[in-house]
């Protein structure tokens, strides 16, 4: 007999995980679903972890709306997980005196939606507040509530305390056929059968896979490729704030990022593109990333990057859709959460909930949610006085794996523990390799400690999961 | 604030040779500091011989030479050694700290010789365009795996670069049954040592392509191809001389840098190419007392120069501290 649930998500990114957490709270069954080996490993993984304070939405939108009101709720989230939120600000920056009339209008279109403390800086407060900025820099629209977070992290936190609330995880549990109706729909997924009243689709790019396989085929998904390039962290001061040009009809433009790890990087590209699989970079991403980033700052070097990777945008026309499908009652959409998706994630836990209220799901909240999550240790990220009582209470805190970073054995052991299983896994969970040498150094280590923790052969350790095995042969086993 | 006579930080044949010529020269209080689990850093995995024809005048492998210094090492009682050691910050006046297992430390050294060794450089340091799937390694990964871990990553391999590391695993490769499909070098010449280029490569018939580069790498779970093109003296891609190469595995092989970010962090300043300490003497920092040598003073060719001069480096270090 299959296993039965008030609620099933389909995808375990920032969507999925933020709807997991929400629903935690109340006395219900749920289960997440996740095709791939870990959480995070969709679009949630790359992209450029700013939490955006609303500036660059059209006031009627709803992704605009959401993205104030999860800008907002991310700040009590990262407090309640012990994450890595900093409140950096951000600039867009105005060149001429057309782009200058345009920073009025897109501070009183942010304001319609509720951002708060904008300001229009001038040259002065420029060169005082942000001196590696280009000096032909006019003016900036200053948005103050602008902050960084660990995408990662970020779904990592959320996900686990779902978990620790109740909630079921399934990795490797592609879903692949749906039948039924609401009260008693029927998902089969590669890891079993599972049945539930309702199901929220929160698939990113293959969102509308999982959606006609309800029978839903009101919308496609289209991808939209941002190639980002990251700096050394020796670049880590080499902004104050999230620096942006005037955005454009499609995208927000060549930006300068900070990020919570402290390496700076610049990018996105925003490319339409057929294969929701191709995550290449290229040599014109590249080119046009660095003179976009070398307007606004021209102290950037090429040969500073140290990384790059490319995420793809889940698209689906201008705005999310976020509704229960008229024609199938229980099956709720979660779709087309492109940029400011990362931020919003929150604020769409939120409006799926009164989705599911309004649809007759009874939710009462629970006596007890724990809505706390113990810190995790990371030595970069301590000073040295709490390192030393870190070591002294577990001795493989002092034991360096990853020199780059500085990541030892007991936080690489602390990130299998929470979930990971893939070397891509423990780097996002802990940057082991995530540094200037790429995990030369550590690899055959973390493989070590992978392969020991979870009692898996050496030859079946993956980068990210089936079919991305590191070693072909083990010779020492004939 | 414990203080210590000579601090050298590194265990390879740089750190070793110095610590033994300090002891040589007089010094009688001697840490040596190694993250790893052994002495002998790099050479550990360098199972093919070459070693010591200048030093020992006799051929050895890596782990041959590495163990007579070693030996030599345990012998002296005046040299404590100090394993799974790292240190994370290193100050002007030469106090350090480091952790190991259990334990977090501070102290002064009164002199301190730095032998941290070298990295390779990336794939992402040459700017290869493409996905970032599993099959990418840099030949010193691939050399630990095969050489130490008895694991072999892959069957159908191409190598970017020419340098010794990458000619060294393309004969590796190929007596372990993989194909070594091509080594790819930009240069009209190879970087490496000509003896490698014919004992390695030209032995084994292997495709050695000069003047070219790749330009793209595909695959999403694990590499499955790269894009070839031919360049002229200048770098500049020939148009239509595009082919493709069908591989499983990328070794990166394109360079070294000296590791030499803890230095850094005491104030030295480093050269921007070459990642090395701006200085006119060998050995010798822009702190009084404070030597660097071995590969992460400069990129040497072969480990008997750097037992030369890390021997002298040794001697520095005693002729500054009596
Ligand atoms: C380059 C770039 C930069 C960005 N920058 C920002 C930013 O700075 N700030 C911001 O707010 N937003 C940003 N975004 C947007 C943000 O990353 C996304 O909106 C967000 O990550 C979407 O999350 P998701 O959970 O919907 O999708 P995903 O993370 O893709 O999650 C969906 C999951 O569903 C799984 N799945 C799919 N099909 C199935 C199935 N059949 N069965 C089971 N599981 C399935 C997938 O494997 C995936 O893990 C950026 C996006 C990109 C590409």
């Amino acid at each position: 007999m299959s296993k039965k649930y008030d609620v099933i998500i389909i995808g375990g990114g920032v969507v999925g995980s933020a709807i997991a957490r929400e629903l935690s709270r109340h006395k219900i069954e749920v289960a997440l679903f996740e095709k791939e080996e870990e959480l995070a490993f969709g679009v949630s993984k790359s992209n450029s972890g700013i939490i955006h304070p609303g500036t660059q939405n059209p006031a009627s939108s709803l992704k605009g709306k959401l993205c104030v009101k999860g800008n907002r709720l991310t700040r009590k989230i990262a407090r309640e997980l012990e994450l890595d939120f900093k409140e950096v600000g951000e600039l867009i920056v105005a060149f001429s005196e057309e782009e200058l009339f345009r920073l009025g209008e897109l501070k009183s279109e942010a304001e319609k939606l509720g951002v708060p403390r904008l300001k229009i800086v001038g040259h002065k407060w420029l060169e005082k507040n942000e001196p590696n900025l280009n000096r032909k820099a006019k003016a900036a629209l200053f948005a103050p509530t602008a902050g960084i977070i660990s995408p990662y992290r970020l779904v990592y936190g959320l996900s686990e305390n779902a978990q620790k609330n109740g909630v079921e995880i399934h990795t490797s549990a592609k879903a692949v056929e749906i039948d039924g109706e609401r009260g008693a729909f029927e998902v089969f997924t590669t890891d079993g059968l599972f049945e539930s009243k309702y199901i929220i689709n929160a698939a990113g790019l293959f969102a509308d896979d999982v959606a006609e396989m309800a029978g839903v085929d009101t919308f496609r998904i289209k991808a939209r490729k941002g190639e980002e390039f990251l700096l050394d962290k020796k670049w880590e001061d080499l902004t104050r704030h999230l620096l942006f040009p005037l955005p454009s009809e499609k995208t927000k433009g060549i930006l300068v990022i900070r990020t919570a790890d402290g390496n700076p990087m610049i990018g996105p590209t925003a490319k339409e593109i057929e294969d929701k699989r191709d995550l290449a970079t290229t040599d014109e991403g590249f080119k046009e990333v660095l003179s976009g980033a070398q307007k606004l700052v021209p102290g950037i070097n090429g040969s500073d990057i140290i990384a790059y990777f490319a995420g793809l945008r889940p698209a689906s026309g201008d705005d999310f859709i976020v509704r229960e499908e008229k024609e199938v009652p229980g099956f709720i959409n979660v779709a087309g959460i492109q940029s400011p998706g990362l931020t919003a994630a929150p604020a769409i836990a939120l409006m799926v909930v009164g989705i599911l209220k309004k649809s007759g799901l009874l939710l009462k909240k629970k006596k007890v949610f724990q809505k706390h999550r113990p810190k995790k240790m990371h030595l970069f990220a301590i000073p040295p006085s709490e390192t030393k009582k870190l070591i002294k209470k577990n001795a493989a805190y002092g034991d360096i794996v990853c020199r780059c970073e500085m990541v030892s054995k007991g936080e690489v052991s602390e990130a299998i523990a929470s979930g990971a299983r893939t070397l891509d896994g423990i780097k996002f969970r802990t940057r082991a390799q995530a540094g200037r040498c790429h995990g030369s150094f550590c690899t055959t280590r973390l493989m070590k400690i992978l392969s020991e923790k979870t009692e898996k052969p050496l030859t079946e350790i993956t980068k990210r999961g089936e079919g991305s095995e590191i070693i072909k042969k083990d010779r020492c086993d004939g | 604030m414990v203080e210590r006579d000579l601090v050298i930080v590194g265990g390879g044949p740089a750190g070793m040779a110095a610590a033994i010529s300090a002891h040589e020269n007089g010094v009688k209080d001697i840490l040596l500091l190694e993250r790893d689990q052994y002495l002998g850093g790099i050479l550990n995995q360098c199972v093919h011989t070459g070693f010591g024809v200048e030093y020992f005048k006799e051929v050895l492998t890596g782990p041959e030479y590495a163990e007579r210094f070693i030996k030599k090492i345990k012998e002296i009682p005046e040299i404590e050694v100090s394993l799974k050691t790292f240190v994370v910050n290193l100050a002007t006046d030469k106090s350090l700290t480091y952790l190991l297992p259990g334990k977090m430390e501070t102290l002064r050294a009164k002199t301190l010789i730095m032998a941290t060794g070298c990295r390779e450089k990336t794939r992402e340091m040459a700017h290869i365009a493409g996905t970032r799937p599993a099959g990418i390694f840099s030949a010193g990964l691939a050399q630990k795996l095969i050489n130490v871990e008895g694991l072999l990553p892959g069957n159908k391999v191409v190598i970017v670069g020419s340098g010794d590391i990458g000619l060294i695993m393309a004969r590796r490769f190929t007596l372990e049954g993989a194909k070594v499909k091509g080594v790819i070098e930009i240069e009209n010449v190879s970087s490496g040592l000509v003896r490698n280029v014919v004992q390695c490569v030209e032995d084994f018939n292997i495709p050695f392509y000069l003047r070219h580069k790749i330009t793209r790498i595909y695959g999403r779970d694990r590499v499955e191809k790269v894009d070839v093109v031919q360049v002229d003296e200048k770098g500049t891609e020939i148009t239509d001389s595009k082919f493709e190469i069908e591989c499983d595995t990328v070794l990166i092989s394109v360079g070294l840098i000296p590791e030499n970010e803890l230095i850094e962090m005491a104030g030295i300043v480093l050269d921007e190419k070459t990642n090395s300490p701006v200085t006119d003497e060998v050995n010798k920092t822009s702190i009084p007392g404070l030597f660097v040598c071995g590969n992460s003073f400069k990129v040497y060719d072969i480990v008997d120069t750097v037992t030369r001069d890390s021997l002298e480096a040794g001697r520095l270090a005693a002729e500054y501290l009596l």
